[in-house]
């Protein structure tokens, strides 16, 4: 079935309608290139025809590129995978070019046709690639709009083109939120950048396209790379305007990537390189960087989580299948501190009509007041009007009184850590809602199994944990206890959808799955000041493994007390088993001066009087002397890694997760695990397992058996099993 | 192996590198002839003397540009049938250009060479020959590249030097350039620049600061704290390398940096035939010459490594040396060299050193190397060693014996 139809009209104007059949936005592959191409090349050699309209059947224009068409490029060229990438990709370029040259004669630019994108709505990646080649673009007033390259977050950059004509068209400086940082902006906005050229009325697209033909003279049709007369702006690398720009660019993306996203490198050389040569040598360079990129292995891991499967996690690829649709109406939520009031706002945000309870009707007035906080800094920054303000605090109920819970068909319990005062507010909320209302407790440390048995309906008891702060992180683990139900399951997975987060599901067991990665990664940094090494080669060893926040700086951010809380509850749970000596004797001596972390405004870190952070604590080096001879950087990273990499496996082998697809996509939105890597699953891919047994033999006989290689990862490294391979999806549809 | 002397060396002064400079005036290709022709002069030597003129430059464009060599012959009182070669090793390229020439010498490739160099950077800025290294992006990530100023701020924090030590070293080159220039200790080599009717230009070094002090260095705020640690912030690149780090100790500044600046510097190598032809007696011998590769980014720690090279390539140890020149790029790279080698401070950079003088950077090779070779005829000292950090990550070193 066609991907793009063509209709010629008799005022010899031609349009190109993008559309691909059952789906709710055009990507494309490179069949639907070729038929593009065919469109073009007809309308290029018909007479009769005087301009031609790219446009879309769709709300939107296009959400970029078929990531599995890339994928496959790569496969279908056998043993050369790079050439047939760099080829697909010279295609694409050629279809492009071909676009923006429309027929015209090269020498005195004389006799093209004027070719004009219509963009209805959004158009992302090679969606807005294609009309960066187009003479003119036109988008549709559509608040829902957004346009953009968002390629670099997962991993890519904009290769079709982007990249070198975004570049081109504004100069570096211009073009870094854009292309550096991926961000999509409104047509507004992008029309200021002067990367788009008209914002007409969604029912004026068509026609303000048509004019725009109607009036083209061959001039208009010349891009200003295509001219003699070009200068980039701002200056090209060997200008003296120039020269600092990419000397900094080179600086400020190495530094903010600390080296590890290959993407961000190859999309500063392609623009480098680019910018001294002629412009079809620059989309050549651009190729050759972008199959560079294509061909580093970490990207297909970066891709896979951050887009392919955490797209499949958040439609639901592990929710219950027969369930019917369980999306909530009414949210009750229990205890309105920063967690409960987080909660309540991102459910009200999403439409949901919520109560708020809290002891006193103070108390969960304060809870509904954070709503009203957030939305007021949104409104400062123009993100929010008063109207969408009052219609979200309008869903919120905030009240001391139980019996406004009638009604609700969701429970979050979000209220003390406390098994005693859980199982209270359980029965007494219990009491008031109806009979299918599923329960959920929003609890960090407490087993779901043990709450459950304050509830008269355990399987529709369940764990949703949210993390701090609530409106920021995007990731909520939801626990199952042992008697909860598919349903519970599935109200839990609804739910996070309306909220738009992502939802891994996970069974019950001390930490659930992101706390207990997170912790061992902690506890490794405290072991690490115990040793002697300096304070400072940990947290920029952790940054070096792209994690976004160092242990020690993290701890402060979590704050010590909760940890040493933590602590001496588990050595109280776990007994003569609890081997956490020296780690604890750093938390503990921080405790006991109060250094607790940023909350008491010193911990690892100091900081000054408007708490920013000025340096590492001084008494860290004075207590724990740093050793004369520091170990390794590589060393310093592998622990910190497989500190967090292996609790993942150990929570796949008791059966915590279920899906190393959750074990990816949480551990990288839960608490930011090195993004680049693809998660724990996926970096010890990128190791392979037999090297991964080999390291963790050699830090378990230098550090401890915390890094025994658990079973699972040995019986693989004797198999040349990956994770991906044995436990990916594919592999379990075969299974 | 045919043994290569050292017959004569001269040197313009060096006026201040920037535009309110006394040789701001005078054009690099000029510069370059006139310590051309004084050597010729002093030496009573033929237009055809010497093989080759190997000239040491930077920046390579403009007035500098088009091998500046060749044209500086072509300006000169030399025949045209010396030809001139222009080479760059940043900062040590005059060095490097002497070691160049003796080295052909010893290979039997010509009796005699002028080598030296020459730096404008008050006509030519520094930095405007551009280049890949900090520019190409694969390149500057691979190398973790800084600017030098923040590549010797990384040497101070690794080995701890403070700011106070750095000033030291400082005001100790200002006293000492200022005492070798009342004492007259530079008045062997340097020449009068003069004008095309002979009316002098520039007769003496023109940077010396006599009255530094601690106290006058202490007001100076820091050169590349900025760079560093906002805009386009090296820091984060420089620790990402030196992970150990917290944060760069930005210590260096005007008054504890090579100041910027013009000059030119010539020096005759050539063979015991050589000197027997023009009557002339030799004033030191080449005993070895090294150059070495060290990391990029910290940059400024190849004065150690290619010390240790040519120790141990010439079988001496640092004990056999009297006396050294080691290039005041930055205090801190000084202050490396001496704490690494345990270093007596009488026998190093004796009469200041470009601190208090000034760094044009493709003649200085050449300019201290003639100072220590002034010095060990004054001292009475046998062997000396001259040696230079270098851009991107270089080391040379030469060590002379008086014959």
């Amino acid at each position: 079935m066609a991907e793009f139809n063509y209709k010629l009209d008799d005022d010899g104007i031609a349009t190109i309608t993008w559309d691909v059949p059952g789906k709710s936005m055009n990507v494309l592959s490179f069949d639907a290139l070729k038929e593009l191409d065919a469109h073009v090349d007809t309308a290029l050699g018909d007479d009769s025809v005087k301009g031609v309209i790219i446009t879309s059947g769709k709300k939107d224009f296009a959400g970029g590129m078929d990531l599995n068409a890339l994928a496959k490029l790569r496969e279908d060229a056998g043993d050369n995978p790079a050439k047939g990438i760099f080829d697909g990709i010279m295609q694409m370029h050629g279809v492009l070019r071909k676009i923006e040259l429309a027929g015209m004669d090269r020498k005195t630019k004389k006799g093209g046709k004027p070719i004009v994108a219509a963009l209805p709505g959004t158009a992302a990646g090679i969606g807005f690639e294609l009309p960066l080649a187009c003479h003119h673009i036109i988008v549709a007033d559509n608040p829902k709009a957004k346009i953009g390259l968002p390629e670099i977050l997962v991993g890519l950059f904009p290769g079709g083109g982007g990249a070198t004509r975004v570049s081109r068209k504004i100069g570096l400086m211009a073009a870094a939120p854009i292309l550096m940082e991926g961000r999509m902006q409104t047509p507004a906005k992008m029309k200021a950048m002067g990367l788009i050229d008209e914002v007409v009325a969604a029912d004026q697209l068509i026609s303000a396209a048509k004019d725009w033909i109607n009036g083209a003279k061959d001039a208009d049709l010349v891009k200003p790379w295509d001219e003699k007369k070009y200068r980039y702006p701002g200056g090209a690398p060997y200008t003296a305007s120039g020269l600092p720009m990419f000397v900094g660019a080179s600086v400020m993306i190495h530094g903010k990537t600390q080296g590890v996203y290959p993407a961000a490198k190859a999309l500063l050389g392609a623009i480098y390189e680019g910018a001294l040569v002629p412009f079809d040598t620059a989309l050549k360079v651009e190729a050759r960087w972008f199959t560079k990129v294509m061909m580093t292995p970490s990207t297909t891991g970066m891709i896979r989580s951050l887009f392919l499967n955490k797209q499949a996690l958040e439609k639901g690829a592990v929710r219950p299948k027969d369930i019917p649709d369980q999306t909530v109406k009414k949210v009750g939520i229990l205890g309105a501190g920063m967690m409960g009031a987080g909660i309540a706002y991102v459910s009200a945000l999403a439409g949901i009509e919520v109560v708020l309870i809290d002891a006193s009707q103070e108390a969960a007035d304060r809870g509904k007041a954070h709503s009203a906080t957030i939305l007021d800094g949104g409104i400062k920054r123009k993100k929010v009007t008063e109207e969408k303000k009052a219609a979200v605090l309008a869903r919120i109920t905030a009240s001391s009184d139980y019996a406004t819970l009638t009604g609700c068909d969701l429970i979050v319990e979000a209220v003390f850590e406390d098994p005693e005062i859980k199982a209270a507010v359980t029965k007494q909320t219990e009491a008031v809602i109806p009979e299918d209302c599923i329960f959920a407790s929003n609890t960090s440390t407490l087993p779901i199994s043990s709450l459950a048995t304050a509830s008269k309906r355990p399987e529709q008891f369940i764990g949703i944990h949210f993390f701090s702060p609530v409106h920021k992180m995007n990731l909520v683990e939801i626990i199952k206890g042992a008697q909860t139900g598919p349903r519970a399951v599935a109200k839990a997975m609804d739910y996070v959808r309306q909220i738009r987060k992502t939802p891994i599901v996970v069974n019950d067991a001390r930490f659930f799955y992101a706390n207990r990665c997170i912790i061992p990664y902690i506890n490794e940094g405290m072991r690490m000041i115990h040793e002697g090494i300096e304070p400072a080669l940990i947290e920029n060893a952790a940054k070096l493994f792209g994690m976004p926040l160092g242990p020690l700086q993290l701890t402060d951010e979590t704050s010590i007390d909760l940890g040493v809380k933590i602590a001496k509850a588990t050595k109280a749970a776990m007994g003569n088993e609890y081997q956490n000596d020296e780690a604890d004797e750093i938390a503990f001596k921080l405790f006991d001066q109060g250094r607790y972390g940023r909350k008491t405004n010193g911990g690892f870190y100091t900081y000054n009087e408007a708490g920013k952070r000025t340096g590492l604590w001084q008494g860290l080096r004075d207590n724990w002397p740093p050793m004369a001879e520091q170990p390794p950087l590589e060393d310093v990273k592998s622990r910190l890694m497989l500190a967090q990499s292996l609790e993942a496996v150990r929570a796949l082998e008791e059966g915590v997760l279920e899906d190393i697809r959750e074990g990816d996509v949480g551990a990288i939105l839960g608490w930011g695990f090195a993004p680049w890597s693809g998660g724990p699953f996926s970096s010890l891919d990128l190791m392979g397992a037999a090297n991964a047994v080999a390291t963790c033999d050699r830090l378990a006989e230098t550090y401890g058996e915390r890094f025994a290689a658990p079973a699972l990862l040995r019986e693989m490294a004797e198999k040349g099993q990956s994770f991906y391979g044995r436990f990916g999806p594919d592999a379990k549809e075969a299974a | 192996m045919t043994d290569a002397y050292i017959y004569d060396s001269v040197r313009s002064p060096r006026g201040k590198g920037k535009t309110d400079g006394t040789l701001n005036e005078v054009s690099a290709v000029r510069l370059s002839a006139l310590a051309l022709n004084e050597l010729k002069e002093r030496n009573n030597l033929d237009g055809h003397a010497v093989e080759d003129v190997i000239w040491g430059n930077v920046t390579q464009v403009g007035e500098q540009g088009a091998c500046l060599a060749r044209s500086a012959v072509l300006y000169s009182d030399l025949d045209e049938s010396i030809p001139g070669v222009s080479v760059n090793r940043f900062c040590s390229s005059a060095l490097e250009a002497v070691n160049m020439a003796a080295g052909q010498v010893r290979g039997g490739m010509g009796d005699g060479y002028i080598a030296g160099g020459v730096e404008s950077m008050s006509r030519v800025p520094m930095g405007s020959d551009g280049g890949a290294i900090a520019t190409d992006p694969t390149l500057a990530m691979k190398t973790y590249f800084v600017p030098q100023g923040i590549s010797a701020d990384i040497i101070a924090t690794k080995y701890g030097f403070s700011r106070d030590e750095c000033d030291a070293l400082a005001v100790e080159s200002q006293k000492r350039a200022a005492r070798a220039q009342s004492e007259g200790r530079f008045d062997r080599s340097v020449f009068v620049v003069r004008d095309q009717n002979g009316l002098t230009i520039l007769d003496r070094d023109e940077l010396i600061r006599e009255n530094t002090t601690m106290q006058t260095l202490g007001a100076l705020r820091p050169s590349f704290k900025d760079m560093g640690e906002v805009m386009p912030g090296f820091d984060t690149v420089a620790l990402m390398k030196y992970p150990e780090m917290e944060a760069v100790n930005h210590v260096h500044h005007a008054g504890n940096s090579s100041g910027l600046a013009d000059g030119a510097a010539a020096i005759l190598v050539g063979n015991k035939e050589f000197g027997e032809r023009y009557g002339l007696k030799p004033r030191a011998k080449f005993r070895h010459m090294s150059k070495i590769g060290t990391d990029p980014t910290i940059m400024l720690t190849g004065p150690v490594t290619v010390t240790e090279k040519i120790l141990k390539e010439t079988g001496m140890s640092f004990s056999d040396i009297d006396l050294m020149e080691v290039n005041e790029a930055f205090a801190s790279v000084v202050l490396r060299f001496m704490t690494h080698f345990d270093a007596d401070p009488d026998k190093v950079n004796v009469n200041g050193g470009a601190i208090a003088m000034g760094h044009p950077l493709g003649a200085t090779g050449a300019v201290i190397l003639g100072t220590l070779l002034d010095e060990m005829e004054r001292a009475d000292k046998e062997v000396g060693l001259t040696t230079l950090c270098i851009g991107s990550g270089m080391g040379v070193a030469t060590i002379i014996e008086r014959v």
